[in-house]
């Protein structure tokens, strides 16, 4: 454990003084996700441990650079876990890198995302103030929410120093089934299953199959298992494959692209291949159109798209804003950051 | 601009009907939920489109007018309380339900919808929206996203944060923009939880999208009553430590308890220091699996007594007590004030105690009614107007309270808002830079200031002049000097 937070200080004065800008790096285990722009990298890694764990509070505190393998072990010791299934993309993801992409797994529609998780953060901004918003306690209205503001905004707001995180049981079982579908009637399935009362972590839809993962108490979970039907598998192996993106969809060179979208819409009409997850309301699909065709198609369909994974470089992988959101995102960045050190091009490159 | 030119401005936006210059059509809104604070708005304004409160926020911001939203004020910090030289925009005729999505459950509304009038407009189909503070016969949608609401159940359900995909949002300069999306995230800056809970001050919403659940198909509660408080809250983290999420976990103490017997006789054992409800919620098999694990946690958490409601009626029986707590409390004392403080749960039983002191030091009784599973205290401190200075007492009570919360690790606000009410707290919880680093988010949205002004966040000189010399996190400010 080390608390490092003064040294990064420090260097985030320099920077400041010298015009330098930086890079933030957790575990660089999500760098496939921008097209960083040059800059002098400040490593959170050793900025690691876990400040203070109380399980009947639901909550823990880390220190940014702490390897979410860590802090899921100790949470798995206490039966207790991260409810919004972080992808690792590898044994080095740290949770400030987990908060700053602000990703989510299959569980999102269920029981929530990175975001709805988020207590309190410690953070230094673009001014080299450490500054400490919301708090350890699962309710706190006191000031603007800005611990969750910086989720998802990689980086390009502060380096996030510390976070608290409300956390929950592990569910006491967890069963996993499939059943053969076309497109239509599994996207249908999906919404039908997400409307009823059911103890449901996952539903998915690979190309042939829906899958199906149940959580909950082992009454309820043998329950819906005997009143859904369909193959029943032994292992998570599908869930796990999703969630590091190792299942086959996601192999070959081809551009994969996040499209979220309201969970009843209809398959997207675009060439290539689509996994759905989040129950309908997120689609990976691989496909070789256009940036400009995949934001509109994403637009009509009132959702957003980013190009998540690509061989080439790419400045423009986020959907525009419109010009309103886009002069308040500048803002706020000024606010947060008025010599534009943090992320350069990270997020959006304008800032 | 004086009035009667802004009077004119106005008419040429609005019809006349929906502009209020007298006293007396003004008197109704003089205050919300917190009634101890009152003031009349220069006018009120009462617009039904979009356009009207555009062109409103336009002619505010050129003529640096304050403009103050409202919903149905039952808000408990003063958040709605009007401005004297500025217009108070209630929000009252936005009150439809614009269009329900059952396929993706979600229902999109006007700001002015009762928070109830959602869930009963989709009963029929199964669904409900989860949020239900306690005031949800009353207040509206937008008044919740404004102060972030919770509810008794928000344990497991969340917060409004939680549970709302997208925003309309007039700002200061009359822009009309969309917050969030009809999808599970949206891109760039999660501006969707910035806008939540800020209480008026970063722009208004005009259309708010709300997710929906299904209802669970069976709810059960049990009651156990306790000789000791300390007693109560060990059982609440033993219910929790055996991985149980209650649906609602509920604490009330002594004087509480009887007040709500006396009032609605829910059966509550008078002779307890503490009384728990756990609610337990979902399909029938988690609930049968859980009442079960939380009866084994009860036997042995020395209880004076506890018993699952049998029926129905016995349930909402035990509930009633619960809900009516706050009126019943209102009948033992002309007056009461209820405060908002959040705590980690385990520092229950001591932050009781120090309540109970400042009580005898304040020579003012207090209730405490308790979200327990998630540390949300409402301590109701009993007073009565009319006695010179008591009021003033009360609220010295109130602010010592809220300095033991954060002294605990928690906060001075769980739900309500900070507002008018809590302003100088805001000293106590936050340093200089997180205070100025909030109104630079402000001046990013607002960069004239005309948003509900005064409100959540304290002037840098207001702090300063308190003299709250802030002890943030046990760091002294200026270490480097000397003290003595
Ligand atoms: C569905 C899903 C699938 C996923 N699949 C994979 C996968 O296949 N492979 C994989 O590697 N990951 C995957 N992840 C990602 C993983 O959850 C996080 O993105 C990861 O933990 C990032 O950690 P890192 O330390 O490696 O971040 P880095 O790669 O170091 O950084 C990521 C971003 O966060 C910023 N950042 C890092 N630390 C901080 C800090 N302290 N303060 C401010 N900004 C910071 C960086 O500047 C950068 O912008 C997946 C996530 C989800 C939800
Ligand atoms: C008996 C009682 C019980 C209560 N129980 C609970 C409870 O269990 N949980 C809980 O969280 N709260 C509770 N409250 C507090 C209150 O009901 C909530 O804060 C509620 O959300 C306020 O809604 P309102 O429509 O009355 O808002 P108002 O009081 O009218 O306004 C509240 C704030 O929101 C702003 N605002 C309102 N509408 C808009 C808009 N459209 N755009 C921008 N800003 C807006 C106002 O400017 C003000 O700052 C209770 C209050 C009472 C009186």
């Amino acid at each position: 454990m080390a608390d490092i937070s003064k040294t990064i200080q420090q260097q985030i004065l320099t920077a400041v003084e010298t015009q330098q800008p930086v890079n933030l790096r957790g575990g660089n285990t999500k760098s496939f996700l921008y097209h960083a722009k040059p800059g002098e990298t400040l490593s959170l890694q050793a900025h690691q441990g876990i400040v203070n764990y109380q399980p009947t509070e639901l909550v823990v505190t880390a220190y940014a650079g702490t390897k979410l393998n860590d802090l899921q072990s100790t949470l798995a010791e206490h039966n207790q876990r991260l409810p919004f299934d972080p992808p690792h993309f590898g044994d080095d993801a740290t949770l400030g890198g987990a908060i700053a992409t602000g990703l989510s797994g299959s569980i999102r529609p269920f029981t929530g995302s990175a975001r709805d998780y988020v207590l309190g953060c410690r953070i230094i901004n673009g001014k080299g103030q450490i500054m400490q918003f919301g708090g350890q306690v699962m309710k706190n209205v006191a000031g603007y929410d800005v611990s969750r503001l910086m989720v998802g905004a990689m980086g390009s707001l502060g380096v996030l120093l510390e976070i608290s995180l409300k956390v929950l049981p592990i569910p006491a079982s967890e069963c996993y089934l499939s059943q053969s579908r076309d497109t239509q009637d599994a996207l249908r399935m999906m919404q039908t299953l997400a409307a009823q009362n059911l103890p449901l972590s996952g539903l998915a839809y690979d190309g042939k199959a829906v899958h199906i993962r149940l959580a909950g108490a082992e009454a309820a979970v043998r329950a819906a298992r005997q009143k859904l039907g369909g193959e029943h598998h032994k292992a998570d192996v599908f869930w796990t494959l999703v969630n590091e993106q190792q299942h086959r969809f996601f192999d070959g060179e081809i551009p994969l692209w996040r499209v979220s979208v309201p969970p009843a819409t209809v398959n997207l009409p675009i060439s290539g291949k689509q996994l759905v997850d989040w129950a309908g309301g997120l689609r990976w699909v691989k496909t070789d159109e256009s940036a400009e065709k995949i934001f509109t198609l994403a637009a009509r369909h009132h959702g957003h798209a980013q190009l998540f994974r690509t061989a080439k470089l790419t400045e423009i992988r986020r959907q525009p804003l419109n010009s309103g959101l886009k002069r308040l995102h500048q803002q706020l960045k000024q606010s947060f950051d008025p010599h534009g050190i943090f992320n350069r091009g990270q997020l959006y490159p304008e800032f | 601009m004086k009035k009667m030119q802004l009077i004119a401005a106005l008419q040429a936006i609005l019809p006349e009907s929906a502009i209020l210059s007298s006293k007396e059509s003004q008197k109704p809104f003089e205050c919300d939920g917190l009634s101890a604070y009152r003031q009349l708005p220069l006018l009120t304004v009462l617009p039904d489109t979009i356009e009207q409160i555009q062109a409103i926020c336009k002619l505010c911001n050129q003529q640096q007018i304050p403009l103050v939203a409202r919903g149905a004020g039952t808000g408990l910090s003063g958040g709605a309380l009007p401005h004297e030289e500025g217009i108070l925009l209630n929000l009252a005729k936005f009150n439809q339900i614009l269009s329900i999505d059952i396929p993706n459950r979600s229902v999109r509304v006007q700001p002015g919808v009762r928070n109830l009038a959602i869930s009963e407009a989709v009963a029929q189909y199964g669904l409900y929206y989860a949020p239900d503070p306690s005031s949800q016969i009353a207040c509206t949608i937008g008044g919740n996203v404004a102060e972030n609401s919770g509810g008794v159940h928000c344990l497991k359900y969340g917060l409004t944060v939680h549970n709302i995909l997208e925003l309309k949002v007039v700002m200061a300069d009359g822009e009309l923009l969309t917050i969030g999306s009809q999808a599970y995230d949206s891109a760039g800056f999660d501006l969707l939880a910035l806008m939540t809970g800020s209480e008026g001050l970063l722009g208004i919403i005009v259309e708010v999208t709300v997710k929906l659940l299904p209802k669970p198909e069976r709810t059960q509660v049990i009651l156990a009553a306790f000789d000791d408080v300390a007693k109560a809250g060990r059982a609440v983290a033993d219910i929790i430590a055996a991985g149980i999420i209650p649906a609602g976990l509920e604490m009330m103490d002594k004087l509480a308890i009887q007040a709500a017997e006396a009032f609605v006789h829910a059966g509550y054992p008078l002779e307890a220091e503490a009384i728990l409800l756990c609610e337990i919620d979902g399909n029938n098999e988690e609930v049968s699996e859980h009442i079960m694990k939380v009866h084994h946690v009860l036997e042995n958490s020395d209880p004076i007594s506890f018993a699952t409601a049998e029926s129905e009626q016995q349930r909402n029986l035990f509930w009633a007590g619960r809900k009516a707590a706050f009126p019943a409390v209102g009948r033992l004392s002309p007056d009461y004030y209820c405060m908002d403080g959040t705590i980690p749960k385990q520092h229950l039983a001591a932050v009781l105690q120090e309540i109970q002191r400042l009580s005898r030091h304040h020579e003012l009784a207090v209730a405490n009614v308790f979200h327990a599973g998630d540390g949300n205290l409402h301590p109701l401190i009993l007073y009565d107007a009319n006695n010179a200075g008591e009021l003033v007492k009360a609220e010295h009570f109130g602010a010592d309270i809220l300095k033991l919360c954060v002294q605990a690790g928690g906060s001075i606000t769980g739900e309500h808002g900070v507002g008018i009410e809590k302003i100088d707290q805001m000293c106590n919880q936050f340093a200089t830079d997180e205070l100025a680093q909030f109104h630079s988010v402000k001046a990013a949205f607002d960069p004239q200031g005309i948003l509900n002004p005064g409100k959540a966040v304290p002037t840098l000189h207001r702090c300063a002049e308190l003299g709250a010399m802030h002890v943030h996190h046990g760091e002294l400010p200026h270490p480097e000097l000397e003290r003595f």
